[in-house]
């Protein structure tokens, strides 16, 4: 995504010298099911309070959960999609007073979920483990009324069951990341991935996507685990950054003065910048987990699995690679092209004939908003037109442009335009004519003084209504000095 | 298992039950489940490490529905069985901390 | 009219235009008013409803529509099932005044098929008890005796049957719940194999044990009463999806040929003489008609009662964590959430209740899980392993129902005398099996013994054709 590669500055991140962070995380991802896990209702966000509820979903006397199959089957995609083994899974009962939970108990998998041991691959190379993605139901929502909507000074929480039941799944990730910007490009990678197989819209500030942070410290070359907060509340990749890097150094703080940090779950205070405490670790409910009876188990078979794995679209990784292979450069550099959904686009128009690294270019730059009614071979034909000189950069991106909003072919869109490229003889005259009028700039480009060939090149623009390309224009004056 | 069952213990689970005893209660509650706890222990006679548990009696699997919308119960007939409500939603007094 | 002890023959004569549904209502409802002040088996009276499936069944029968097989029929329903806009209590406090939004799918099934629902009955306070005392509402008396116990948890079912308020009542049965109090109140109770009968709408006591079924005067009329209300629900994940056979149809083949073992666990210590004489006769009978008869040991059903202690009480404690004043029921008002959660379950939530839900919550407990809820499931497999090995030489078993005739009000005060009751029952509900409970004489006291027929999973048709014939032998006795 657009901010990955900016946000917090690398000198913000860094714990102090000889120490290192230890990050796991661990993401909800709301599938996009039409209906909610266990029974019928739609799954909706933003609807009026309490209008998508039933007796199941409520958890009314007598209701039973019956499992949505598309659930199982974008919880078995995302797994195979994070390179997981999926196995027999089997629901239990966590079980927990709250309001927002309508049985008082949630359904998820606990000893046996449906995914087991992947890893996520960065575009930077480095491999972030995965221990588990589970399917779980969601909570209700609660609002807090009075003390300016801060739970601790409350009058009294109203309760919405709409997204009560709907399907979850946990991707729970090792403690395998050791600064903020590889749990950036996680999130961001796992986004990318839940988008491409169209498991999950991800989208953070709905909350269709929801990072925990766990956050602990340690001497550099040590590999102990030394005691972790879990950070809440988390609610853009920006926040993520800054939050884990707040925690560490809070972390460092403490055990530089001799004292340790409280294992408890934190939250992220956006506008204070700062974490908060929030529930003791210590005083951990005892969930009493067990089978929900109400739920055989699920056991995809080997051709359950085969199918998955056969559906599965083409993901970022490969995506990366394949661009990168055709335009010559390292995945790395393609990322945003991948993120855009263009790749397709970029490879066929190299396939076409295109320059790569050219192609790569306008999709970078100048396709902020997607391709619109641009074809492949159209780009290819604009590009081959860019390389061969016949159209400035400026009228490129122009005919892009209307390429893009239209359709149609360069050539006779640049025709239509009146583009055409300038014929050396014409640039030669305006040249001469320029040298006429500003004898001492020419006198210093001709010593050596690079910074006044954009004076002339502007000029010459100027001239021709920016028709001139910029490069011949460049050639002419290195061989006029030189000659 | 020891069969029996402390008046702590006993406290404990209530508390976790969310139940309030009092101490009469407590009491008679702590001899009650010692005895239940103690007819538990016939159990211990049982060698059942090559025994798997059995969760349901009748071995299903894979059960699942279609992922179609059905519709919805009408909000006010829900609400008007809540003890209290307001602006469509359920309103309960004011919870203590965030979910775990 | 005919009488209000058959189902079958009130139906044809329903059919055949010889009464209506309405005066079949009427006479339900008047049985009700004359006497059940004094036997206490109903909590509420649907009687719009009631009315408005009567005329729809006559409005039927007079079109010549084709009716079900319980047209007319009225039925009273264990208040632990529940009905759009009428009462569903559990006998508790904690659910007073709530009236589901929803029916449960026996309703649906039941009213399908004709029947008219005139009431919801007595229980013990979710289900949980086995005399029917612990009840938020007040205790059921037996109508056969009014001084005793009607047994339990579907004492008001029973009662409603036996009284002849109605010829056919539903209970539900988590570990002797329909059999032990149709074997006191002298009547048919048949608990079906779990997943035969969709449990959604029933409230759950323990999930995987609760299972519905009938109460009836006959074997017969219980045999439809069950074919209506089987078969595979897809609200109900753990229902059976397999078609079921039907039971009427084989109802008098006989049991010529049959092997029968009387389960030897179950003819000891703890059961009464005169029980343990009519379980004898019953199988002297059922040689008589043609069966062999041999003893067979199940040794593992004596651990079945310290099993079902920890497995139905730890399933209940999460299942009754629900009732927490947010969304329905009582609320007892608090200063914060969780204190307005511990006001409403420690008020709405009698003693019975609260003992299983600890008792429950300590066996699922982190450190105590493998000890007592683990080690109670294996018990549940070896039990269903040995029953399996007893079938390979036997079709059906049979043992006492009951240690005991109907006990006086009061008599067991002390919770592991009343657990004891069911020590015949609990195998069946723990295996998954079904099993019938079927009225054989009486005891030394005059009042009726029941006997349990036990078959393999889904042979209700085996298991029926024999509670037939027992039925029939039960006739000529003295």
């Amino acid at each position: 995504m657009s901010d990955s590669a900016n946000g917090t500055g690398a000198d913000m991140s860094a714990v102090p010298e000889g120490w290192e962070m230890v990050i796991g995380l661990e993401v909800h991802v709301e599938l996009a099911t039409n209906t909610k896990l266990f029974c019928g209702c739609a799954n909706q966000f933003g609807d009026e309070p309490n209008t998508n509820i039933c007796p199941v979903c409520l958890g009314l006397p007598g209701s039973l959960p019956v499992v949505n199959a598309q659930a199982v089957e974008y919880a078995m995609t995302l797994g195979r999609a994070l390179g997981c083994s999926v196995e027999p899974g089997i629901f239990a009962r966590k079980n927990y007073f709250y309001p927002d939970m309508p049985k008082d108990y949630q359904i998820s998998q606990y000893e046996e979920p449906t995914n087991e041991n992947g890893s996520i691959r960065l575009p930077d190379g480095r491999v972030i483990g995965i221990e588990r993605a589970h399917i779980e139901e969601d909570t209700g929502k609660s609002t807090h009324l009075g003390g300016g909507g801060r739970i601790h000074d409350a009058t009294a929480t109203l309760v919405d069951y709409n997204r009560a039941g709907v399907p979850l799944v946990e991707v729970v990730s090792r403690p395998d990341m050791h600064d903020a910007e590889a749990a950036r490009l996680y999130v961001s990678e796992l986004r990318d991935i839940l988008l491409a197989t169209g498991v999950s819209d991800a989208r953070m500030e709905e909350g269709s996507m929801r990072v925990d942070a766990n956050v602990s410290v340690r001497p550099t070359g040590s590999d102990e685990l030394r005691t972790r907060c879990e950070i809440k509340n988390i609610n853009s990749l920006r926040s993520l950054g800054r939050a884990i890097n707040y925690e560490a150094r809070r972390h460092v703080d403490l055990w530089t003065n001799g004292e340790a940090p409280r294992q408890e779950t934190r939250h992220w205070d956006e506008d204070g910048g700062r974490t908060t405490s929030g529930r003791s670790k210590e005083d951990a409910e005892d969930y009493r987990y067990f089978a929900c009876p109400d739920l055989p188990p699920l056991s995809p078979s080997d051709a359950d699995i085969a199918a998955i794995d056969a559906a599965m679209p083409a993901l970022p990784a490969a995506r990366r690679a394949a661009l990168a292979e055709a335009v010559g450069v390292e995945p790395a550099a393609v990322m945003l092209a991948v993120e855009r959904g263009l790749d397709g686009l970029a490879l066929d128009a190299i396939a076409a004939g295109a320059d790569g690294a050219t192609v790569l270019k306008h999709v970078d730059q100048n396709l902020h908003e997607g391709a619109g009614a641009l074809t492949a071979d159209g780009l290819a034909a604009l590009v081959t037109m860019e390389s061969d000189g016949a159209l400035s950069a400026t009228q490129v991106k122009t005919v892009l442009a209307e390429m893009v909003a239209s359709g149609g072919d360069p050539a006779s869109i640049a025709g239509s335009m009146g583009f055409e490229a300038m014929d050396t003889g014409e640039l030669d005259g305006l040249l001469d004519q320029l040298i006429v009028d500003n004898p001492d700039e020419w006198g210093r480009f001709v010593e050596g003084d690079r910074k006044v060939q954009g004076f002339f090149v502007g000029q010459i623009m100027k001239a021709t209504q920016g028709k001139a390309d910029g490069k011949v224009v460049n050639q002419l004056m290195t061989q006029r000095a030189q000659g | 298992m020891s069969g029996e069952i402390s008046r702590d213990e006993v406290a404990h689970v209530a508390s976790l039950a969310r139940l309030r005893l009092t101490d009469d209660e407590l009491t008679t509650f702590t001899d009650q489940l010692c005895v239940v706890l103690e007819t538990a222990a016939q159990l211990n006679a049982l060698d059942l490490d090559d025994v798997e548990p059995m969760a349901q009696p009748y071995p299903l699997s894979n059960v699942l529905r279609p992922d179609v919308v059905v519709e919805s119960l009408d909000r006010d007939e829900v609400l008007s069985q809540a003890p209290a409500a307001e602006d469509g939603r359920f309103r309960v007094p004011p919870a203590l901390g965030e979910a775990p | 009219m005919t009488g209000l002890r058959s189902a079958a023959s009130l139906a044809a004569s329903i059919q055949s235009g010889d009464t209506s549904a309405a005066d079949a209502l009427a006479a339900s409802q008047a049985a009700i008013a004359a006497r059940d002040d004094e036997v206490r088996a109903f909590l509420h009276l649907t009687d719009e409803r009631a009315a408005e499936q009567a005329a729809a069944v006559d409005a039927a029968v007079t079109a010549g529509e084709t009716v079900g097989p319980l047209a007319g029929v009225p039925i009273a329903l264990k208040d632990n099932m529940c009905t759009r806009g009428a009462p569903t209590t559990c006998s508790s406090k904690i659910l007073e005044g709530w009236h589901p939004p929803y029916d449960a799918t026996v309703v649906e099934r039941l009213e399908a098929a004709g029947a008219v629902v005139v009431g919801k009955t007595n229980l013990d306070e979710f289900a949980m008890g086995s005399s029917t005392e612990n009840s938020a509402y007040g205790a059921t008396r037996n109508p056969l005796d009014t001084t005793r116990v009607p047994g339990g948890s579907s004492g008001g079912s029973a009662a409603a049957v036996a009284a002849e308020y109605v010829p056919l009542s539903l209970g539900s049965d988590t570990g002797g719940s329909i059999r032990q109090p149709a074997s006191l109140c002298g009547v048919v109770g048949v608990k079906p194999t779990y997943g035969a009968v969709s449990r959604y709408g029933l409230i759950a006591f323990a999930s995987s044990l609760d299972q519905i079924g009938p109460f009836a005067h006959t074997v017969g009329d219980a045999a439809i009463c069950f074919d209506v209300i089987s078969g595979h629900d897809p609200l109900d994940a753990t229902s059976i999806p397999e078609a079921l056979t039907p039971t009427v149809p084989t109802l008098d083949d006989g049991v010529e040929g049959l092997r029968i073992g009387i389960v030897s666990e179950l003819m000891g210590e703890g059961i009464d003489a005169d029980v343990l004489r009519r379980t004898e006769e019953a199988a002297e009978a059922l040689a008589a008609a043609g069966a062999t008869v041999d003893t067979v040991s199940v040794p593992a059903t004596i651990y079945g009662l310290a099993a079902y202690y920890l497995i139905a009480p730890a399933e209940a404690s999460s299942n009754l964590a629900r009732y927490d004043g947010v969304r329905y029921g009582q609320r007892v008002d608090g200063a914060n959430v969780a204190t307005m959660n511990t006001n409403t379950r420690s008020a709405g939530f009698g003693d019975e209740v609260k003992r299983r839900i600890m008792l429950g919550t300590y066996a699922l407990s982190s450190g105590y899980y493998d000890a007592y809820y683990g080690k109670a499931q294996r018990v549940r497999t070896l039990i269903s392993d040995e029953f399996a090995a007893a079938y390979e030489n036997f079709d059906l078993l049979l043992s006492p129902t009951s240690p005991s005739t109907a006990f006086e009000l009061g008599a067991k005060s002390d919770p592991m005398a009343l657990y004891m009751c069911d020590v015949c029952t609990i195998p069946s509900n723990l295996a998954g099996h079904p099993s019938i409970s079927v009225p054989f004489g009486t005891g030394d006291d005059g009042l009726p013994v029941g006997v349990q027929v036990l078959a393999p999973m889904l042979q209700e048709p085996l298991m029926f054709r024999a509670a037939q014939a027992l039925e029939t032998a039960a006739g000529g006795l003295a």
